[in-house]
């Protein structure tokens, strides 16, 4: 067993980042991230990193720097927030296309306006589209242990993809919690040397990004795609590896709780789950049949793992903390579409929007939703399946 | 069993480090916890609140509260002020206050049962110490103290670990050197 | 340390390398083609820094040398030229 101490969540990454010894870190600083790359600073001034801290006069820049240390064949970290990701938004595509192995952690806040420094998921799942492996922590301990096998992960050859790992601002950010840090030599001989496909560092003419044909950028989607199907395999096989060496095993893409036994299953990402948790222990207690899943990896999105936890469920409640202005939560279209490759028959499902930008929502309010919606279903007054937002000021 | 814990007190008196340093006493003792601040941007001066959580089990819930099983004023001025009252103690609960007074105005405390009513004069053990930095004493160590001696969530010896391992041991001596004397000084004042 | 690995199923990657003549001889596209004077040539190098595709070299014993390999007859020698020493002239002859 590895040393247990306090710590917040920023501080938690900052100490994977550490173990992971990277040889850059660049980041500009921003709400509520900005702690992490602080205490990366702090460890390099005391001499217990050796990484080199380039400082940037922007987020655009801050992954750019990354982006350039990285293709010459340096293990990279950054960190972001809300607008400070926005910002950075384009060189996010350019890392997962090019791809090299970068690690970022994304410590979530709502985007503006108005301005708004408290959490939800709206920063973290606007990239869903960008290329990159994303995982979300539910605490402290959980974000040190992404952290550190985000590297592992990107640095899969049949991966090589960048990785994100979100956690959110202040609810797990700055919140200290018991934290195991693992022996430093263990983690090092098994994270292994920096790998990626390829390195220009002007020992061979070598160009990045040129213009391409249509058909061979195809391919290269293609290719990612291909790689976040693989990533898949990869995270569970790292989720057993690092199980057996430091004793924590979250059980891949999804985490489940009460789930085989199920009518009725609730599905959520991040802290908050802790919360849905308490519900469901209640709910249980009153003899209502219900489990609770929580989505770990955004991207690859586990929708066939899902689905076979859910296949039996009479019913489904999705909790998003973002919205898609327009549509719905974000994962729940993407269960929506995921399950209907699976099956031709939806479960009874709703989907809530809610804890928008900070809004504190409790395990009684979890309760509430889980147990309107069963008795609803049992009593077979559900008459269609919805989307609804709690706690809205109408 | 959980604990929920509010520290109130003023910016810049150190509510959040307490929180944390209670958090790493409860880690020795193979226990859990979380410690945090009020989510928002911090402001020296006013009337703000640390959080804290303390159990025998994994604590899953995340949410802010404003009813608490202990808490702890750092700032007797916040009595007066009426702030003190917005927060809620448990039934069986536990207010700890620096205060120099004897007696509390009980119409200036939320409660929800019986709770008891503990003081400890925290910023003249502070000023006696020369804990004092920016012309502030500071008790939040101190207060640390107290609520061992009034609830043994956790043990002296265990704060003081954390408060050294948070300091380190040059700063830290004089802050657990406060934490003994905050420890003996506590007084129980009144069942409310 | 860093090691180069190839992805197990040798994936595309947006990589260029630069090869000789990865176009073919340029030359092939011109249409126009520059002439230069050498008499009227200054060797003032306008033409030879303000070259696309770098096929022109001035040296002072000879003046402005055109290399007709890669030059691909856009004209920018001509229009840049201070002393009107360079003329285009068609391709398929005068």
């Amino acid at each position: 067993m590895g040393l247990r101490v306090a710590l917040t969540g920023n501080h938690a990454v900052a100490y994977a980042v550490k173990l992971a010894d990277p040889d850059v870190i660049a980041a500009y600083p921003i709400t509520p991230q900005t702690s992490i790359v602080e205490k990366l600073a702090e460890l390099i001034d005391k001499g217990e990193l050796r990484a080199r801290m380039i400082r940037v006069e922007s987020e655009h820049s801050a992954l750019a720097a990354c982006f350039g240390a990285a293709v010459a064949g340096a293990r990279t970290f950054t960190a972001t927030s809300s607008q400070g990701l926005l910002y950075m938004h384009e060189f996010v595509h350019w890392v997962s296309r090019a791809r090299i192995p970068v690690v970022m952690a994304i410590v979530s806040r709502t985007i503006n306006t108005p301005w708004n420094i408290w959490p939800d998921h709206s920063d973290f799942v606007d990239q869903r589209d960008a290329g990159w492996v994303m995982s979300y922590a539910m605490d402290s301990q959980e974000a040190f242990d992404l952290t550190l096998q985000a590297f592992k992960v990107s640095e899969d050859p049949s991966v090589y993809l960048p990785v994100m790992v979100g956690l959110e601002g202040f609810i797990i950010g700055h919140t200290a919690m018991p934290v195991e840090i693992p022996d430093e030599n263990i983690v090092k001989e098994w994270l292994g040397e920096r790998r990626q496909p390829y390195v220009i560092d002007g020992s061979e003419p070598l160009g990045l990004g040129g213009l391409t044909f249509p058909e061979d950028t195809e391919d290269m989607f293609y290719h990612i795609q291909e790689a976040m199907n693989n990533a898949k395999n990869v995270i569970k096989k790292v989720d057993e590896e690092y199980g057996k060496l430091f004793g924590r095993k979250y059980g891949g893409l999804v985490s489940c709780y009460n789930c085989i036994d199920a009518k009725y299953i609730a599905i959520s990402m991040g802290a908050w789950s802790g919360d849905l948790v308490e519900a469901v222990d209640k709910l249980r207690e009153e003899g209502y049949p219900v489990g609770a899943l929580r989505i770990r990896y955004y991207r690859p999105f586990p929708a066939e793992d899902i689905w076979e936890i859910v296949r039996n469920a009479k019913g489904i409640v999705v909790f998003d903390r973002a919205i898609s202005f327009g549509a719905w939560g974000q994962i729940y279209t993407d269960l929506v579409a995921g399950f209907s490759l699976y099956t031709n028959k939806l479960p009874q499902m709703a989907n809530i929007v809610a804890g928008i930008a900070g809004v504190n929502v409790i395990s009684e309010d979890f309760y509430g939703i889980l147990k309107s919606f069963i008795d609803k279903s049992e009593s077979g007054t559900l008459e269609r399946n919805y989307f609804a937002w709690i706690k809205v000021r109408r | 069993m959980l604990y929920e814990i509010i520290f109130l007190g003023r910016g810049g008196q150190g509510g959040v480090t307490a929180s944390n340093i209670l958090v790493q006493a409860a880690i020795y003792e193979n226990k859990y916890g979380q410690g945090f601040p009020f989510f928002g941007a911090e402001r020296r001066g006013a009337p703000v609140a640390a959080y804290a959580r303390i159990s025998d089990k994994p604590i899953l819930r995340h949410g802010m509260f404003n009813e608490a099983d202990i808490l702890v004023i750092l700032d007797d001025s916040l009595i007066k002020l009426g702030i003190v009252k917005k927060y809620t103690v448990r039934d069986n609960g536990t207010l700890i206050i620096n205060t120099p007074e004897k007696t509390i105005p009980r119409d200036q405390v939320s409660t929800r049962g019986k709770i008891n009513v503990y003081a400890v004069n925290a910023t003249m053990i502070a000023r006696e110490l020369g804990l004092i930095v920016a012309g502030w004493p500071l008790v939040n160590t101190p207060m640390l103290g107290a609520l061992s001696a009034a609830t043994r969530l956790v043990s002296l010896e265990n704060i003081e670990k954390a408060t050294l391992y948070y300091f380190g041991s040059k700063l830290g001596a004089k802050n657990v050197e406060a934490i003994k004397r905050a420890y003996m000084e506590t007084m129980y004042l009144s069942e409310v | 340390m860093v090691k180069v690995v190839k992805p197990p199923r040798n994936d595309k990657l947006p990589l260029t390398r630069p090869v000789i003549g990865v176009a073919g001889k340029t030359g092939l596209w011109r249409n126009m083609k520059p002439l230069v004077n050498n008499v009227k040539c200054t060797r003032c190098y306008q033409c030879e820094i303000y070259c696309p595709v770098n096929a022109i070299n001035v040296e002072p014993e000879t003046g402005a040398m055109i290399n007709y390999d890669y030059c691909k007859g856009c004209g920018l020698c001509m229009d840049v030229c201070p002393s009107g020493a360079i003329t285009m002239i068609p391709e398929t002859g005068e």
